[in-house]
């Protein structure tokens, strides 16, 4: 057994850890206030490479294995979750279905611009009836010659407004069910692309998502990502590689709570003496320290599965499920370490919390993580 | 233009010093390049993308340098050399002597270094190496034009900007200001892996133990009395200004 990472890996942690420590942290109450990641911090990230993480070496990412691009989302975690969402929607659910499942041709065209991040990366699956159940999708696709006809509706799409390249699920046959499904390449300037409205949430600020509208919209079939009528079993792929690297952003937001509470608790003086010797206060500091200690190694472990080609389908549910649990209780416990200070804006605990919830229903809710890990336990103990 | 970089591997500025047997705890602390070095591996690696050529990076230090030597190659230096050999450690004479030999072996137009190392401060061991090279200096730069064989050197002044003109081959000392450092990219990391590093004894250096033995010697590391409350003087401000200065002299010893 090693539980040690990699020396590179080490060495890209610790300068992402700079990085977000001096560049992205010193704006986070400008992002969360404006409501917007300037875009010299965009362009700079994208120096660093924090745009090619999925995307391998030979198009000009980094090809990071699992384990590398979890040790890196734990670092972005530790800053404002808008920011680190921009990234983790496009180096996740953005490219991972591009680079996964498309041919040479797409790669060539598509993975360089996107490993640069001048193309961004966006996940375009969920309608207005089609959320947790995906099947139901009514976004249609007509073949038409060398094309795709493309009518429907797409809500809740991360990265939305800046993004240029789509990864659309929409209907080919709607005679099979989840079986007729099927994943397209979209960039922006087809034909009968429409972005609607940006939405205005609880939290996440500086990453946005919006609707979309396809109206005629015209796809070349060469943009047909894997064949036709594999969609479906495309976008829970999609979504199982994603879920390790969001759980690992959890981390990280959790160690950032954890560092900040331990240290309120230790200055913040009540009765004579800090609150951190209430007996109350170092109980919920243990909890939260033994949550994130096994977060922390579930997700090391899922991300070093997923690297040997294990099936972690049950474990990746899990992991996501845990990960955003977690977080929501120690959000809920920070601001109450912090009383007053975690409920007031101009201090970063209240926006941890508010940006929390999301993770319990974004990339499959908690309920759909358990609905999975049941359905693979029940296939472990029937078979 | 083949550029050479000589740069010390510091503690981090944020970390708190602590003396342990008279010696400096070393402990769990995170160790960066020299933030003046920093400037130097930038303006380099600027120079050499303008210029074309090949930037090496050296450094006298312990086997732990070698983390800085890689930065600096991830950053985009080409090569690096690490002189490692504890016989080869001593005070700035000595650095300036190990650095000399290292760069007698090979070819250069210019060298960059930082104007002094954030520990000792001591601001000594570049200028040392120009002296032992037979080659001229200009120090503290926050401006440097290279054109051909001539350079135009802005230099911090005490505050004040001079400008220098010289030519090649020079040594050149970095102050804060003449660029913002990149940070190294994640591409950097894996390519700097991927180049070559040399490890250089006293042997390989041709050099002896006498040759570079230090001329200075610690005696004593202590860390400065800890910072007491402030004295509020009161009563008439004559009488306070004479107590001001009795204890400047006596007190502090400040004033002569």
């Amino acid at each position: 057994m090693n539980f040690e990472l990699p020396e590179e890996v080490l060495q890209m942690k610790d300068i992402v850890r700079d990085f977000v420590e001096n560049e992205v942290e010193p704006l986070a109450m400008q992002i969360e206030e404006e409501n917007c990641v300037p875009d010299a911090l965009l362009e700079r990230s994208k120096a660093l490479g924090l745009f090619g993480l999925s995307i391998p070496e030979e198009y000009g990412g980094m090809g990071l294995s699992m384990l590398g691009k979890c040790a890196i989302y734990e670092e972005l975690g530790k800053t404002i979750n808008g920011y680190t969402t921009i990234l983790g929607a496009h180096n996740g659910i953005g490219s991972v279905g591009i680079v996964e499942l498309s041919n040479e041709e797409q790669r060539r065209r598509y993975l360089p611009k996107m490993a640069t991040g001048e193309w961004i990366g966006a996940f375009a699956l969920t309608e207005p009836q089609a959320g947790s159940n995906a099947a139901a999708l009514r976004t249609t696709a007509v073949k038409k010659g060398d094309r795709y006809i493309l009518n429907g509706q797409k809500i809740y799409i991360t990265n939305a407004p800046i993004a240029h390249v789509f990864t659309v699920m929409a209907v080919t046959d709607p005679a099979k069910g989840p079986k007729g499904i099927t994943s397209f390449i979209v960039e922006r300037n087809f034909k009968g692309f429409q972005m609607g409205k940006v939405e205005k949430k609880m939290g996440l600020h500086g990453s946005h998502t919006a609707q979309l509208y396809f109206e005629d919209m015209e796809v070349p079939e060469e943009n047909v990502l894997g064949q036709e009528g594999q969609g479906y079993v495309n976008a829970l792929k999609i979504l199982a590689n994603g879920r390790a690297g969001l759980a690992a952003r959890c981390l990280g937001s959790c160690q950032y709570l954890l560092d900040r509470s331990v240290r309120y608790a230790l200055e913040r003086e009540q009765f004579g003496k800090p609150i951190f010797e209430q007996q109350i206060i170092q109980h919920y500091l243990s909890e939260m320290a033994v949550e994130i200690e096994t977060l922390r190694w579930l997700t090391y472990r899922v991300a070093w599965m997923t690297d040997q080609g294990m099936n972690v389908v049950k474990e990746a549910a899990m992991l996501k499920l845990y990960g955003s649990e977690v977080y929501n209780r120690i959000a809920d416990k920070a601001v109450q370490i912090h009383g007053g200070v975690g409920y007031i804006a101009e201090y970063p605990i209240e926006r941890f919390y508010r940006d929390a919830r999301i993770t319990r229903i974004y990339e499959g809710t908690s309920e759909i993580q358990k609905n999975i890990i049941a359905a693979q336990l029940k296939k472990e103990y029937t078979r | 233009m083949n550029i050479l970089v000589c740069l010390k591997q510091t503690f981090d500025t944020e970390e708190r010093i602590v003396i342990e047997n008279g010696k400096i705890k070393e402990d769990g602390v995170k160790f960066v390049i020299n933030p003046y070095d920093e400037y130097a591996v930038e303006e380099a690696i600027r120079l050499r993308d303008d210029l074309g050529g090949q930037v090496t990076v050296i450094t006298v230090g312990p086997e732990r340098a070698e983390e800085a030597l890689r930065t600096a190659l991830a950053m985009g230096a080409d090569e690096a050399i690490l002189a490692d050999d504890p016989a080869l450690f001593g005070d700035e004479y000595t650095a300036a002597k190990v650095l000399a030999a290292i760069v007698k072996q090979r070819e250069f137009d210019l060298i960059i270094a930082g104007n002094q190392a954030v520990d000792d401060g001591s601001g000594q061991v570049a200028v040392r190496l120009a002296e032992e090279l037979g080659i001229p200096h200009v120090s503290t730069l926050t401006k440097l034009e290279v054109n051909g064989n001539q350079v135009v050197a802005h230099r911090d002044a005490e505050g004040d900007e001079e400008i220098v003109e010289a030519s090649l081959p020079l040594l050149v000392t970095a102050q804060q200001g003449l660029n913002e450092p990149r940070y190294p990219s994640l591409i950097g990391i894996r390519k700097a892996n991927k180049k070559p590093l040399t490890k250089v004894t006293l042997a390989d250096l041709g050099l002896s133990l006498e040759d570079i033995e230090a001329r200075t010697e610690i005696t004593e590391t202590f860390l400065p009395a800890p910072k007491t409350a402030g004295q509020i003087l009161s009563g008439d401000l004559a009488d306070q200004v004479k107590e001001l200065v009795s204890a400047l002299k006596t007190k502090d010893k400040v004033v002569g």
